[in-house]
């Protein structure tokens, strides 16, 4: 605590209110009830009071609830206990430990202060008011009494005390709006009555829980990091925070989920769109560098889902701030024709370990150390691409080329369509038996493996998407014999390594409008300040 | 008291929301008898001014076993399947 005014407004056990300045010098101790040290010092202070109390207020400021009055009794206290279960005068003292005494002039300012029972300290504190107040020293046997004992901490420092007193404390940094929910309300349904969950439970965003949430970033927690579609809605970090904490982030995760908010909110991805589709698209997002392990994401073992929480909850934080802050509520703005279970939460983290390639952010220009997410938009997936007998580089890879036929439809090719090709590690080995295979190479395979003539495109009995015939008759023979991969370019073909080292089971997610006129996959470095 | 801040952009008032309304007069009116001294009473007289003013309203009486109690679950749920709007007498 510095040198401002000291202030108290508490009421004692007996229901009488005591505020601090008086017009005299107090003396104020804070206790607990279960503290040693509190206890040793307790007759120390009933004495203080004895000998001082007509020139000055000596108080107890008690942590311990019921137990305040267990501790008067116990000592047979006389000075008033205030109740202090609240902790609201140990947060605004900013004391550590208690016994933590505080002498203080007429005027609320320190005179002495310390914490825990060092006997030499408390000796000195009872001839020093001996002669302030002009009154005979206190009488102590100080030979009973040990020479030094630590104090106890003091009860505010407990995490969810402190978290919630921060929460409340004037200068807090919750800006949000705070919803009283009433005891006969069921919280969890009340939230749901609210339209702010995705169908699945929320943990409520309780002021302490968003205050634990923000430590998880050093920005400013009105800082407005995207605007989000369709309202607009202006994404602060605390906003974020909120949703974060009601998806089950740990304050860990929280830089990702800011960095995944940014990249959504860009023109490029187009959330909006993303959104509203009647396709039903949702964000994939992937997870590179350091902070993957840091924060414990999945890259191995089913890393497409289910069982890990950073990767379960960050996709959700996304989904749910694009709700409730954007208002883009399923059957309003959101008009998938059938949805999409990756609507939920769909997260992961590279296998970067396992890659003989450059890592996905690397790839997309980023350093090696950065720590990225990026955001594609998909509208299927992952669907999976079985092959468990290809023994030779040039099969497996022709295997995951069609394993990316069914983007759309099979029979529709030079689609300027992203795929997100999500390679095991077990096909990863396979590729690399005969030496280096690079992306590009696999890129290519994958658009000769998938070569037919655009005759194959041309509308018919079994299947009336394709080339109208009245287009086909004017192209001629000789351009239909022409043959057209399944993708108008290999940068349409996203590749990443995921999963774990048993099984050839690699994966694909299939896009949605790519481009301008739908969404292009965008990066963000994660700032962890 | 459970304080929860609000994850949205704080366009709208935190309440609950009253059910759209229609405008209209129609279909299923259900009346819900409390179990309290002349709730009865008063929803006769409803039951005669509807049944008067809008012939083509279907009314359905229902009553809860007691009034110091929530509604049963399998009471709301009948009432919620069967109406498309209820009417309930607090009496007193």
């Amino acid at each position: 605590m510095g040198s401002a005014e000291l202030k108290l407004s508490l009421d004692d056990l007996t229901g009488k209110a005591h505020r601090l300045p008086q017009e005299r010098p107090s003396l104020i101790c804070f206790v607990k009830e279960d503290c040693e040290t509190c206890n040793t010092a307790a007759p120390v202070l009933e004495a203080l009071h004895g000998a001082y109390g007509s020139e000055m207020a000596v108080l107890l400021v008690a942590q311990s609830g019921e137990a305040n009055a267990v501790f008067a009794d116990r000592h047979g206290l006389t000075m008033p206990v205030l109740d202090d279960t609240a902790c609201t005068a140990a947060f605004e003292w900013d004391i550590e430990s208690v016994p933590s005494v505080f002498w203080l002039d007429a005027e609320g300012k320190i005179e002495r202060q310390f914490e825990g029972f060092v006997r030499t300290d408390w000796e000195t504190l009872t001839a020093d008011l001996a002669t302030a107040s002009a009154l005979p020293a206190a009488q102590i046997d100080w030979s009973s009494l040990p020479a030094w004992r630590p104090g106890c901490g003091s009860k505010h420092l407990d995490p969810s005390v402190f978290d919630k007193l921060q929460a409340e404390a004037e200068g807090s940094p919750i800006r949000a709006r705070r919803i009283e929910v009433a005891p006969s309300d069921d919280v969890a349904e009340f939230m749901f009555d609210q339209g702010f969950s995705d169908g699945l439970p929320l943990v409520p965003p309780t002021p302490e829980r968003v205050m634990r949430m923000l430590g998880g970033t050093h920005r400013d927690p009105q800082e407005v990091v995207a605007t989000v579609p369709p309202n607009m809605g202006e994404a602060t970090i605390e906003k974020i925070a909120i949703n974060a904490v009601m998806a089950g982030c740990k304050p860990e995760y929280l830089p990702v989920v800011i960095a995944a908010v940014e990249a959504a909110c860009t023109d490029e991805f187009n959330i909006h769109g993303v959104t509203a589709t009647t396709m039903g698209a949702a964000p994939v997002m992937i997870v590179n560098g350091p902070i993957r392990e840091r924060i414990g994401m999945n890259k191995g073992l089913a890393a497409l889902g289910s069982g890990n929480r950073a990767n379960a909850t960050i996709g959700r934080a996304l989904r749910l701030v694009v709700r409730n802050v954007g208002g883009a509520t399923t059957g309003g703005v959101e008009r998938s024709v059938l949805g999409n279970p990756m609507k939920y939460t769909m997260c992961f983290a590279e296998n970067e370990e396992r890659s003989p390639w450059p890592a996905l952010h690397v790839e997309r220009g980023f350093a090696a150390e950065d720590s990225v997410v990026t955001l594609f938009a998909m509208t299927g997936g992952p669907v999976h691409i079985v092959d468990q007998t290809s023994r030779a580089p040039e099969q497996i890879a022709g295997s995951l080329g069609l394993g990316l036929e069914g983007v759309f439809l099979p029979k529709l090719r030079n689609l300027p369509v992203d795929a997100l090709l999500v390679v095991c590690p077990e096909h990863i080995d396979t590729l690399m038996r005969e030496g280096p295979y690079s992306k590009e190479r696999l890129r290519d395979r994958i658009q000769e493996v998938t070569m037919r003539p655009l005759s194959d495109m041309v509308q018919n009995e079994d299947c009336g998407a394709g080339i109208p015939p009245e287009k086909a008759a004017e192209m001629g023979p000789e351009a239909l014999a022409q043959r057209v991969p399944k993708f108008a370019g290999t940068e349409y073909i996203h590749i990443v390594v995921a999963g774990s080292d048993a099984g050839k089971f690699s994966s694909a997610f299939h896009g949605w409008a790519t481009g301008s006129v739908g969404s292009i996959a965008v990066s963000k470095k994660i700032d962890l300040g | 008291m459970t304080t929860i801040l609000d994850p949205t952009d704080e366009r709208k008032p935190v309440e609950r929301q009253i059910t759209p309304r229609s405008g209209k007069l129609d279909g299923v009116i259900g009346l819900l008898d409390i179990s309290k001294p002349r709730g009865n009473v008063f929803l006769d007289e409803l039951e005669s001014l509807l049944t008067q003013k809008a012939p083509d309203v279907i009314v359905k009486r229902y009553m809860k076993p007691t009034f110091a109690k929530p509604c049963p679950d399998a009471l709301r749920q009948q009432m919620r399947d069967e109406c498309s709007f209820v009417i309930e007498a607090l009496a007193d």
